[in-house]
Formats: structure tokens, C-alpha cells, sequence
């Protein structure tokens, strides 16, 4: 089985292939290009299956299995690569792998009737790549890159459909901004390496994650006595802020549901994001490593908390008062990966883990089903205007109410309500502070809500959909354009958008059994250690009192929702929003995200535009001005040197070769061919001569 | 008149002719039968000046003479040859029409 550790590089590289393949097919090569996409897919997933049965037969505790290589030499030292399988890699790429597995085939039937097809499955393919890239790397240089390519191409995809204002500005927005994080990302790289002199994570007890390099990282501190390990952390967990959309960076992901649905579940829900909670796990040695008898978590845990705790109530919060169907979950999603930075800050690996694997299938299942939603419903993404598709589309309604259930985190059955509690339970344990446990139980309250809400909206009542529409002068021209290929009812999705919809919906429920307390069999798969099924896991101090309450929570969450919106149908689209009566002018703040891009719009974006204002006014008049001169001197200079040119030597010359020519012209009439004519000359000149010569002895 | 003189305006009246018939006639084997009269009158001056010269005795001018008048064979036979050969490449052997040489 070692070949799969030496050809690991082949589950990310099957994907860029196939993208590389399908960006030279023609525009109409549909069934080449989803086929290359899903079938390297499903090859990966092959492999990522192999993986991970490999890792499961090492024996717990065993050091990560790597394969390094140099890959170039600057100066005399050689910069090395190389990718690692440990539990975490293992499991990130059966996930990553499945996920995007399913996606695409999803994929292939929502985008049916989109003329770039091809394209997408392009893009789609590079970003499963690199994305698996990121997992596998096993250094921090290898990381970045993928990083980077997996930046680009989520930029590629929210603006897919470019033609669309909103679209083109999204992808600046999610680029821009994740840069911002990446800095850090790259300074703290930087300075990883500075001191280090290695940027790979395992190689053999030297590399930037083993004990040798955390002693030297710790033993050395900077500013606010922070350990040079802790703030190196911090700034790395800048970049996983950015991709991961933690406040204050976390504006980019809402607007970034302007892209293709499956985009938004694959990319912006399922994998990408989480790609910065994963980052965090794979160094979190370097943000665990404290002193010798330090008590308290490190500095960069505490951030990663205190980060993760506030995204987690803030998103939570904006996602009560949004309508779109889509910006809902989106800022569900932000909320979610909050809580798995606060369980990477509390409770370490394995929690954190545990909740991005169940996250990403019950978050693609809800971002798929949205998909089938607004597919059903002809584009619209407004949850006003739908409501009562629990009839016309049951599948996607009982997927939906699956995923919902799992997100609200309902008891026992659900596989949310196991790895968020894991996540309580730890931040009931942590020794700071227990301001993350209640802020962590107030967001899960209000995700019950939300979500109960939104179903509420969209599955229940009557349809609003045919109303609205009459309602909606452009709308029904919408509808009315012969280009749109669904009809104006509400319908059911293929078979192809359903059958990945009911395998997620089994995972979402299912994939909690793996890490209850009484068989822990996940988190002691990423730890190391050998789980053991047992009963007695309950009987740890404060675990059923957490899980009691965040029960208690749940279903509190889920009936205010009911009394809000589900005790009276919502019979407009026009009818206010009954929390929105209650409290409107708190609800409007929520509406419009606490006015976080309204404030960015009027600080740092204007800042800018300040700035580059002045940057252009340096550029056109001060360089612009130097190089005029410039210009102007060189044509100077170049107009003498012509005259010069053309006035003295050219004359010149074409005189001397003028004369020339002339002269050969003269010369060669003397040259008659006539021999007689040369022996007339000869005879004339005999005849002066003899003259010359008589005439000279008479003298 | 002395008897060198006659014999010198004999041969300057040779050589006059030859010259007269070299320039003046257009057929190359009459400008070669020119030629050879100036030759001639040449080798007429030879002898000449070295009959009434100072050492008679001696045969140098005869020596000369003969000299020159095995040369002048030779010339008239490779005179003939490239007269021929010019006569096989332009069917004439007009002299007004053999003016490929001009430049």
C-alpha cells in the first residue's frame, strides 16, 4: 500500500489535468468536458479512498507518513516539497474528493442550459485540484501556492457570469479582500522561514511543525511578550481569516453567492472555506506550542477563539434579516466556520475537524438544495416570493429539512447536533473565559431560528411565486422571454440535481455517529489514539449538561421560529417580516449586514480611492512629466543626428558616388569595341608624338 | 639623296600602307594583310639601318630580321587561328560587326 503515499501528488494532479484537457476543448465539447471533470473526480476519490485505508491501518499514534523532494536550489540552500497523508490529510480528501464528486455531477444538470458549460467544468476541475493541493501539501511554500490557485479560481467562478455588474463585482470583492488576509498569510510565511529555515511542516524531527523548530520558535518572544510561535500563528491565521471569512474579513463571502449555485455550495460553503480552518489545523502545533510551564492557552489560540466566537453570533445575527435564499446561508456559513475556528481555539483538532466534515456535507446538501429551489423556480432567489415547494418538489424539500435539522444541530439523530456540541462542550471547559460558550450557545439559538424561518418561507404556505410575478412588471418579462427553458410553475429537479441531494442528506444525518462521546472514533482518528465504544464518554463532567442545553437551546430556536413564521402562512410577498415588526429598526441594521460594507465604503475604500486619486495624480503629472522631457530630449537629439545624417554625410556620399558614376559613364565611350577605332587612336597618337618629337630636336 | 634615305622612305611608304589598310578596310584578313606590311616595312628599317650602319659586318641586323620574320609567322599563323574561330562564332568576319568587347 506505501505506493499510494509516493503517488499521492496524483489525486491533486488528475483534476488540473482534466482542466488543463478541457480548456482546449471547443465551447460546444459539453459531454468531453463534464465527463474529463467527473471522471478525474471520481478516480481521485478512488485514490482518496486508498488513503485513506491506508491511514487506517497505521498504528495509532504513528508519526505523519511524508515524501519530500527538492524541487530548486537559491544560494546553497535547496528549497524542498513535498506532500504528507496523516489522519487529517486522510480525511479532508475523502471529503474533498466526495463532495466535489457529488457537486459536479450536480453540476452537470443545473448548468445545463449555460452556452459555457465547458468553462465551468474547466474552472471546476482546477479548483477541486488545488484545493486537494492545499490538503496533501506538506509545506507551508506548496500550501500557499495552491492556496493562491484556489483564490483564483473562486474569482474565476463568482464571476463566471461576468456579464452580470453584481457578478464581476463580487469576484474583486472576494479577491481583494482574501489578499488582504493572504499578506499576512505571506509575511508570517516569511518569517517562519527566517527563523526556521525550513517551511516544511514533518521531515524527519526538523521540520517547521517538530519539536527542534517549536523549542526555537518559543523560546524567543517579541512585541507584548507575545512567543515569536503565537505571533507567527496570528499572522498565518490572518490569510485563513480572510479565506475563511472571519469578521472583520468576512464581507466577500455573501456577496460572492453570485455565482453558480454548485460554485456557491462547493466552493463558498463546503471546501474552500473551510480551506482556512484546515490551514489552522495542519500548523496547529505551531499555535498550541507554549512555553515549559505555561498554563493558559497561547495568544494565538486565544485569537483564534475570540475570532471565531464573535463571527459565529455576528453572522448569525445578520442571517435572521436577509431574504435571499442563498445570502442566508451564506451567512450561516460564516457563522459555521466561526465555530470551527472557536473549537480549533478550545477544543483543538479533532473538534474543529469534526465540525467542518459534517458542516461541509449538510452545508453543500443546503446550498444544492437551494440550487434545486431556485432552479425549480425559474431563477428566483427571494425566499418572499416562493413558499408551499413542499408539494411541488418533496425530494428537495425532505433533503433541505434533513440538512436544516442537521445545521439547527436537532438532538441524537443529526449529525450537527454532535459536532457542535463537541464544540461547547470544550468551550464550557476552556479555562479563559466562558464568554465563547455563551455566545457559541446564543448563535446556535439563533441558527435554529433562521433556518426555521427560511424553510418556513420557502417550503410552507402558499405559493407566492405566480403572484408575485403579475405583481412585478420586469419579473414577468422574465418570465415571459422565450429564452428561459422552464416553465412559470414550480417543479421538481432531475434526477441528476436529486440523486447527489439524497446522498448528501444521508450523510448529513449518518456522519455524526462517528464522533458521539460514546464512540469518539473521529477525534481519536485525527489524535492519534485508539477509540473504544463506551457508554461512560456521557458520564464526563458537564457533557450531558452541555448537551442538555444546547437541546434546550435547539428546540427553543426551532419554536420561536414556529411562532414567528410558521403559526400564521405567509400569504404576500409584500407582508412584512414579523420580526421585522417587532423590532425594525434593529431588524433594518441586521437587513443591511450592521452596515459593515456601508462603513468599509466610507473608511477604507474611500481611503483608497484617495489615494490612488493622489497616485494618479503623482503618475500623470510628476512621471508622466520627467518622461515627457525625456521623450523630448531623445526626439531632440534624434532630429539633429537626422540632419546630420541626411544633410552632410548623405550629400556627401551620393556626390562622391554621382562623380563616380559620371566619370565611368565618360570613360567607358572611349571604349568602343572597335578595334579599328583603338588603332586609329594609336596611329593619330604615333603621328602627335613623332611631331612632338621633331619638333623637340628642332628646338 | 643618300641610299639610306631612299631605303627609309621605302619602308615608311610600306608602313604607310599597311597602316592605311589596317584602318581603313572592314574584312579581317585584309586589316591582317595590313599588319604584315607594317612588319614588313619594320624589317625593312632593320635591315637598312644595319647596312649602312656602323658595323656591317657583324650579322645582327640579318640575325633580327630573320628573327622577326618567324615571329611575324607565327603571329600571322594565331592570327589566322582566332580570325577563324572569331569567323565560326559570328558567321562574318566584318570588323564593324565584332564590337562585343565595348564596355
Amino acid at each position: 500500500m506505501t505506493w499510494i503515499v509516493q503517488n499521492l501528488w496524483l489525486i491533486p494532479a488528475l483534476p488540473i489535468f482534466a482542466a488543463g484537457i478541457s480548456a482546449l476543448l471547443k465551447q460546444r465539447s459539453r459531454i468531453p468536458a463534464a465527463s474529463l471533470a467527473v471522471g478525474s473526480m471520481a478516480i481521485s476519490f478512488l485514490l482518496s479512498l486508498c488513503a485513506f485505508a491506508y491511514t487506517l491501518g497505521q498504528p495509532a499514534g504513528a508519526a505523519p507518513v511524508t515524501f519530500n523532494f527538492s524541487w530548486f536550489q537559491f544560494g546553497d540552500q535547496w528549497l524542498q516539497l513535498g506532500w504528507v497523508l496523516d489522519p487529517l490529510t486522510a480525511v479532508m480528501l475523502v471529503m474533498v474528493t466526495f463532495v466535489s464528486l457529488l457537486i459536479f455531477i450536480y453540476s452537470a444538470g443545473y448548468m445545463e442550459h449555460d452556452e459555457n458549460f465547458t468553462r465551468f467544468f474547466c474552472f471546476l476541475a482546477l479548483f477541486a485540484g488545488a484545493m486537494l493541493g492545499v490538503v496533501i501539501a506538506n509545506s507551508l511554500l506548496l500550501l500557499f501556492m495552491c492556496w493562491e490557485i484556489v483564490g483564483l479560481t473562486s474569482y474565476l467562478l463568482i464571476g463566471f457570469w461576468y456579464a452580470k455588474p453584481e457578478a464581476a463585482a463580487a469576484a474583486k470583492k472576494a479577491f481583494i479582500t482574501t489578499r488582504i488576509g493572504d499578506l499576512g498569510f505571506l509575511i508570517g510565511m516569511v518569517w517562519l522561514y527566517a527563523q526556521t529555515h525550513t517551511l516544511l511542516f514533518y521531515d524527519a524531527g526538523v521540520g517547521c511543525l517538530e519539536q527542534s523548530s517549536l523549542a526555537h520558535l518559543v523560546a524567543q518572544t517579541t512585541i507584548l511578550g507575545l512567543t515569536v510561535s503565537s505571533a507567527i500563528s496570528i499572522l498565518i491565521f490572518c490569510g485563513a481569516a480572510g479565506k475563511s471569512g472571519q469578521v472583520p474579513l468576512h464581507v466577500w463571502l455573501p456577496d460572492a453567492m453570485e455565482g453558480p449555485t454548485p460554485v456557491s455550495a462547493l466552493i463558498h460553503a463546503a471546501t474552500m472555506v473551510a480551506a482556512g480552518v484546515f490551514l489552522i489545523a495542519r500548523i496547529y502545533p505551531l499555535l498550541g506550542a507554549h512555553p515549559v510551564g505555561a498554563l493558559n492557552p497561547t495568544a494565538a489560540l486565544q485569537v483564534v477563539t475570540w475570532v471565531g466566537a464573535i463571527t459565529a453570533v455576528f453572522a448569525a445575527l445578520i442571517a435572521v434579516a436577509q431574504y435571499d435564499i442563498k445570502r442566508i446561508l451564506a451567512y450561516s456559513t460564516v457563522s459555521q466556520l466561526g465555530y470551527m475556528m472557536m473549537g480549533l481555539g478550545v477544543g483543538g483538532v479533532a473538534v474543529g475537524m469534526f465540525h467542518l466534515i459534517t458542516h461541509a456535507f449538510f452545508k453543500a446538501l443546503l446550498f444544492l438544495g437551494a440550487g434545486s429551489v431556485i432552479h425549480g423556480c425559474s431563477g428566483e432567489q427571494d425566499i418572499r416570493r416562493m413558499g408551499g415547494l413542499r408539494k411541488s418538489m418533496p425530494i428537495t424539500f425532505l433533503t433541505y429539512a434533513a440538512g436544516m435539522l442537521a445545521l439547527c444541530g436537532v438532538p441524537l439523530f443529526f449529525s450537527g447536533f454532535w459536532s457542535k456540541d463537541a464544540i461547547l462542550h470544550a468551550a464550557r471547559n476552556w479555562s479563559i473565559s466562558q464568554a465563547p460558550f455563551y455566545m457559541g450557545a446564543f448563535g446556535a439559538l439563533l441558527t435554529a431560528f433562521y433556518m426555521t424561518r427560511q424553510v418556513y418561507y420557502v417550503f410552507a404556505g402558499s405559493n407566492r411565486l405566480a403572484a408575485a410575478t403579475h405583481d412585478d412588471p420586469q419579473l414577468a418579462a422574465h418570465f415571459e422571454a422565450p429564452t428561459h427553458p422552464t416553465p412559470r410553475h414550480p417543479h421538481e429537479s432531475p434526477a441528476v440535481m436529486t440523486v447527489p441531494l439524497v446522498i448528501l442528506a444521508a450523510f448529513a444525518i449518518l456522519l455524526g455517529f462517528v464522533g458521539t462521546p460514546a464512540w469518539p472514533w473521529f477525534q481519536s482518528f485525527i489524535e492519534g489514539t485508539s477509540a473504544t465504544f463506551s457508554f461512560s464518554g456521557f458520564s464526563e463532567p458537564g457533557l450531558l449538561t452541555v448537551m442538555l442545553a444546547s437541546s434546550l437551546i435547539v428546540f427553543l430556536g426551532l419554536g420561536l421560529g414556529w411562532y414567528f413564521y410558521g403559526r400564521r402562512p405567509i400569504e404576500s410577498a409584500e407582508a412584512p417580516d414579523a420580526v421585522g415588526e417587532i423590532v425594525p429598526q434593529f431588524f433594518s441594521v441586521l437587513g443591511h449586514a450592521f452596515y459593515v460594507d456601508t462603513l468599509y465604503g466610507a473608511t477604507l475604500i474611500r481611503l483608497n480611492t484617495w489615494w490612488s486619486k493622489v497616485c494618479d495624480w503623482f503618475d500623470r503629472w510628476v512621471w508622466n512629466g520627467a518622461v515627457q522631457i525625456v521623450s523630448y530630449l531623445v526626439v531632440g537629439v534624434a532630429w539633429v543626428d537626422n540632419f546630420f545624417d541626411a544633410g552632410i554625410i548623405n550629400t556627401g556620399f551620393d556626390g562622391g558616388c554621382e562623380s563616380v558614376s559620371r566619370g565611368g559613364q565618360f570613360l567607358s565611350l572611349l571604349q568602343g569595341g572597335r578595334v579599328q577605332g583603338y588603332l586609329k587612336v594609336i596611329g593619330v597618337t604615333l603621328v602627335a608624338l613623332v611631331i612632338f618629337l621633331l619638333w623637340g630636336a628642332k628646338a | 639623296m643618300s641610299s639610306l634615305q631612299s631605303y627609309l622612305l621605302l619602308s615608311a611608304l610600306l608602313f604607310s600602307i599597311g597602316l592605311a589598310g589596317a584602318l581603313t578596310r572592314r574584312n579581317a584578313i585584309l586589316v591582317l594583310i595590313g599588319i604584315e606590311l607594317m612588319l614588313n616595312a619594320a624589317n625593312l628599317n632593320f635591315i637598312a639601318f644595319w647596312r649602312f650602319g656602323p658595323t656591317p659586318s657583324k650579322l645582327t641586323g640579318i640575325m633580327f630580321v630573320i628573327f622577326s620574320i618567324s615571329v611575324a609567322a607565327a603571329e600571322a599563323a594565331v592570327g589566322l587561328g582566332i580570325i577563324l574561330a572569331a569567323y565560326r562564332h559570328s558567321r562574318t568576319t566584318d570588323l564593324d560587326k565584332m564590337n562585343s568587347l565595348k564596355g
